[in-house]
Parts: C-alpha cells; structure tokens; sequence
C-alpha cells in the first residue's frame, strides 16, 4: 500500500469477492492438501533440478561402468556367470534399486528436520486448512516423484548398457520407488520423532543404509553369504527391491510366494511408514 | 454474535498451566488485544484459536465452530500471523505467497494476480523475483502480513506483529493493520508493548500467569487501574529506594523500580513542587500521562517487558 493509495483498494485487498466461501476452501484443502505441499515441495526442488538431474545420471554411469563393465568383466571370466545372467546384468537392477533408496537417505532426514525445526517450513501450511496428516503425506510424495525420474534415468541407461534384457525392465522403476517408500516413510517416521539437531542420521547412513548396500543380495545372491548373516537381507526392503527389480530386468526365477513376500514386506513397510509419520507429525505439530 | 468466544480455555504442558481457564469474547469488525509479558500464554491462546493446539479444556467457538473439531473450516475463515516468522527461504517472495494460497485451494489464476496486490500492499513489489532470504526483518514481517491475507480472511490473528522491528518499521505495519481494521477485518492481536495494544486495540485483555487480569479500552482500564499523570524520578540506583520514606504520601500511589521512582497522581507538575519543596533534587524528573504499562504494573507488581 503506497501513499497514494486510497481504502477503496484496500477493501478489494481484504474482500474482492474472487474467493469462494470458507466452507468451499477448506473442502478443497481437505481432499487436495497433500498435493498442494507436493507442488510447493516440487517448486522448490525446481532451484536444484540441474544439479539434481546431473547426479541422476551421473551416478548410475559411474556404477555401472566401474562395476558392471570393470568388476563385471573379472567376474564374468572367472565364474562365466551370475545367477544365469552376465555380471552387469545381475547387478544393474539392484544398482537401481541401492541407489535411489541411498538418495532417501538424504531426502527424508534433514529436511524433515529443517520442516520442524531449522526452518520450521512446516508451521506455514499447518496455519492453513491443510493438516498434519497431509503434509506428512505431502513430504513423502513429493521427494518419491523425485525418484521416480531418477529410477527412470537409471533404468533406461541400464537399458542403452544392454543390462535389461526383458520386455518387462521398465517395471524396476516402480519397484525402486516403493522400495525407496518401504525404506523412507518409517525413516521419515523417525526423523519426525527427532527433538535435538539430528546427528543420528550419520548413524543410519553407516549402520543401516551402507550394510543394506553391501549385505543385502547388490553385488552377490544373498545365498552366497554365511546363513548367519542371510537375516540382513530378510530385513532390508533393499534386498526386497532388488529380488523384484532382478525379475523385472531380466526375468530372474523365484518361486511366486517368494515374489509375494517382497511384495507385501515393502507395501507393509511403506504404509505403516505413512500411518506412523502421519501420528507424529500431527502430534508434533499440534504441541 | 461474537466471532471468537472462549469459555474457560486451559492448556496444561505438564505441571505449567500456560492459559489457565480464560474467557473472552471478541465482536466482527473489532480490534481485541492480549496484552502480556513473555510466558503469559498469549502465543498458547493464539494457536487454540486456529485449533493447530489442542486445548486441554474448555471450548472455543470461531465462526459458531469449534477449531479442535473442524480444523479446516475454521482456518479457512483465519488469516494467521504467527510470532515466528515460517516462509519457505527457498522460494522467492512472490512465489511464498502463492505456494500458501494453494493450502486453501485458490487457482492460479486468482492467486498469481493477488500476489502482485500483496506485494504492493507490503511494499515488497521490487523484491517479488528475490528469494525470501534475502530480505531483511521487517520485509519478512510485512512478507508474512500480506501472506495471511491471501484468502481474504475477515478475522486476523497477528502474534506480536512487530516485535523485533525498528520503530518506523512498527509505525508502518500499525498504519497497515489500522486500515484493514478500517476495511471491516477483525484483528486479534497479542502484545507486550503497551503502546501497540494502546494503538492497535479498541478492547483489552491485560494476561498474566495465564490468567485474565482485567479488560477493557486502553482508556477504561488506565482509568480504572491507574492515575491521570505520572511522575518518574530518578535518584541514582542507590538512593531512590532511600528517598521513598520522604515523598510516599505525595501522590496516591508509589512504585520503587530498581532504576526510579513512579509517583502517581493526577497533577504531576504539582507532586513533582512538592517533592523539590522537601528539598529532594532528583537526577532526573518527569511528568507523563498514565499509560497501558502502569496498569500492568499495578495489577501485577511487575512490568511487562522484563
Ligand atoms: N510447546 C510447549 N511445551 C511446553 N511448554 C510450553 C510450550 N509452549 C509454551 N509453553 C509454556 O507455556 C507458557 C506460555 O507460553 P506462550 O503462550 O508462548 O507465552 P507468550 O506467547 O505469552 O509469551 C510459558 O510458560 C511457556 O514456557
Ligand atoms: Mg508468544
């Protein structure tokens, strides 16, 4: 409001008559809010998409050169094969799926604190009709769009590296940002019901994503492994992920209750993530 | 019917009663004030009337609505102005006012247009591109203002509008908020300076303790709880508890506060003859009118920023 500007305006400011009824605003906010923190969270991601999209494909070129075509070529000549297929074809799928469940480890920690407590960019919607519940929820989808096109980038240059021989292959994606919600809503979960500055989230990195990375069936059948540590697999929806994404790409057997428990561990993962998340962010920010 | 009505509002955080047990009831198009010290539980109240806090008991009704019920629709009527600024630093100032537009299901094609009003209204057109970042205070504060009035609210809770920002800056955002007011909103507004309560505000609640300690206009309650004028001396820290035996019958009431002397009467230039009469010879005097700080003061014993 300058100077000159006069309370006719500024009644137009307070009341144009553009706005439907509150009763309208807060009907549309109760079934959209989750998609709108989505857009804002997207709007956000938009000052990073370079950087981001470079990672994206940067990443996946990095393994797979080192480990499908360097390691794979040693491996290849001494065991001839994996699993019936050539290295980098057994280890591509779960690349995929390591990956992008590494990359919740930074999506789903941090900022989940800076919602709550550096930035506190929770607060700001939480004074609108949008809930607790749906910003929650909000979170969570937004960064899983983020994966979906980074397990997209990944899973087409497994494709041009000739690592995805089935007509199927492009099922590994979804499979990737499941596993990356069976892994990132309990996570998620966790982070939310964090009150100090978070130095926990080293600790998951080491002792929870990496052991899920190396232990968890990535670059060796879970099966080669002393049974005594077998159970890291079992546990890891990385290994969950992977066993799906290795059918997806190149058609690996498992018999089907085998298929069905991945299935349902990494749904069961995701979704008590999300019941619980939702409880703790509508506790925390209702406090 | 009022638009806000709170009947016995509690909110208990372990053994701290926070608010404890408070009514009040504020009329549409009025201007009502919480006016109390750091920990009187203003910030507490503010957030129960929005239902993003859940009271421990007794009710509250917004728009005939009980917040801790329907949430949504009682936050649809709201414009929020929380004590700390939350604008998403990332995005910039436009973009901020947008992005919160959406929580309540506006279009685009509303809300890029609005956005261009707010940021004049906030004096912020030439920053509209900056990320929010980069602005300072008071551009945040003015920021978070026209971002609560995005949906066209008739009720706007502001906690502590301007605490933190210079003078001027305070001046501008009262003009602000005056001519809202004017243009029929509701303000509710929480404060420890008694001089935005006395300019903001057409009806009180003095708050303490989580207590109400009185209501009223700024006028009614220095009326009832303090004198006309007041008579400040200064004796130097040593001596002005030393000199209150020499002028306590002067005026009609004495306070000895660790760096003066209040005196309060309703003829100041007269207490103040009469003190120089006993031959006392203060560093420093003067005669003010009674203000909002005086009623706190003598309701609480204590002053209201500490
Ligand atoms: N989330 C919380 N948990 C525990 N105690 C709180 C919380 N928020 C406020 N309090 C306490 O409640 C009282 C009132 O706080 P608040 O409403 O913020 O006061 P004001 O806004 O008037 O400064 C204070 O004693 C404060 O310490
Ligand atoms: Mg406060």
């Amino acid at each position: 409001m300058t100077e000159g500007s006069t309370i006719a305006d500024l009644g137009r400011l307070a009341a144009s008559g553009r706005v439907p009824p509150p009763e309208v605003m807060a009907r549309r906010a109760r079934r959209w809010g989750w998609w709108f923190f989505v857009e804002a969270w997207l709007l956000g991601a938009k000052a990073w998409a370079v950087s981001i999209l470079l990672y994206m494909v940067v990443t996946p070129l990095l393994y797979l050169t080192a480990l499908g075509l360097g390691l794979g070529t040693l491996v290849d000549r001494g065991a001839g094969s994996v699993d019936g297929v050539p290295y980098l074809v057994f280890v591509g799928p779960a690349l995929l799926v390591s990956t992008v469940v590494m990359s919740v480890g930074g999506e789903l920690t941090y900022p989940v604190m800076a919602g709550f407590k550096w930035q506190r960019l929770y607060y700001g919607p939480h004074a609108t009709p949008a809930t607790p519940e749906q910003i929650a929820v909000g979170q969570l989808l937004g960064v899983m769009i983020r994966f979906v096109v980074q397990a997209g980038i990944f899973w087409l240059l497994l494709v041009l590296f000739d690592a995805a021989p089935s007509g199927w292959s492009w099922l590994s994606v979804p499979v990737a940002v499941l596993t990356a919600a069976a892994f990132g809503a309990p996570l998620q979960a966790f982070a939310a019901s964090l009150e100090d500055e978070g130095y926990q989230f080293a600790f998951v990195q080491r002792f929870i994503i990496m052991p899920m990375f190396l232990f968890a069936g990535t670059f060796f059948p879970l099966s080669v492994m002393p049974v005594t540590l077998q159970w890291i697999g079992w546990v890891s929806p990385v290994w969950h992920g992977t066993q799906l994404a290795r059918q997806a790409t190149y058609g690996a057997a498992e018999p089907l209750w085998l298929t069905a428990v991945h299935v349902v561990v990494l749904a069961a993962m995701a979704l008590g993530g999300i019941l619980v998340g939702r409880r703790i962010y509508a506790r925390r920010l209702g406090s | 019917m009022p638009v806000i009505v709170a009947r016995d509002l509690t909110k208990v955080y372990g053994d701290n009663r926070a608010v404890d047990g408070i009514d009040f009831e504020i009329a549409r198009g009025e201007s009502f004030g919480l006016l109390g010290p750091n920990g009187a539980g203003k910030s507490t109240t503010m957030r129960m009337i929005g239902g993003t806090l859940q009271r421990t008991g007794g009710s509250m009704l917004v728009a005939g609505l009980d917040p801790a019920e329907r949430g949504p629709e009682v936050r649809a009527h709201l414009g929020v102005v929380p004590q700390q600024d939350n604008l998403d630093e990332e995005l910039s100032v436009r973009d901020n006012l947008i992005m919160y537009g959406r929580y309540f299901g506006l279009p685009y094609s509303y809300l890029r247009a609005k956005a261009d009003e707010l940021l004049e209204f906030a004096q912020l057109t030439d920053r509209g591109k900056a990320k929010v970042g980069s602005l300072s205070g008071g551009m945040k504060r003015r920021l978070t203002i026209a971002r609560s009035l995005v949906n066209e609210p008739k009720v706007l809770l502001l906690d502590e509008p301007t605490t933190g920002l210079d003078p001027q800056a305070r001046h501008v955002l009262w003009d602000r908020l005056f001519r809202l007011k004017e243009v029929g909103v509701t303000l509710v507004v929480t404060t420890h300076f008694m001089d935005e309560a006395e300019q903001l505000c057409d009806r009180l609640v003095v708050i303490d303790r989580g207590r109400i300690m009185a209501e009223g206009t700024p006028r009614q309650l220095i009326r009832q709880h303090s004198t006309r004028e007041v008579l400040e001396l200064r004796f130097g820290a040593d001596r002005n508890a030393a000199v209150v035996a020499q002028v306590e019958d002067i005026g009609s009431r004495i306070e000895v506060l660790p760096d003066r002397v209040l005196i309060y009467t309703d003829d100041g230039e007269g207490a103040l003859e009469a003190v120089t009469t006993r031959g006392l010879s203060p560093v420093t005097s003067l005669v003010r009118r009674s203000s909002l700080e005086d009623v706190f003061l003598r309701l609480t014993g204590r002053s209201l920023i500490d």
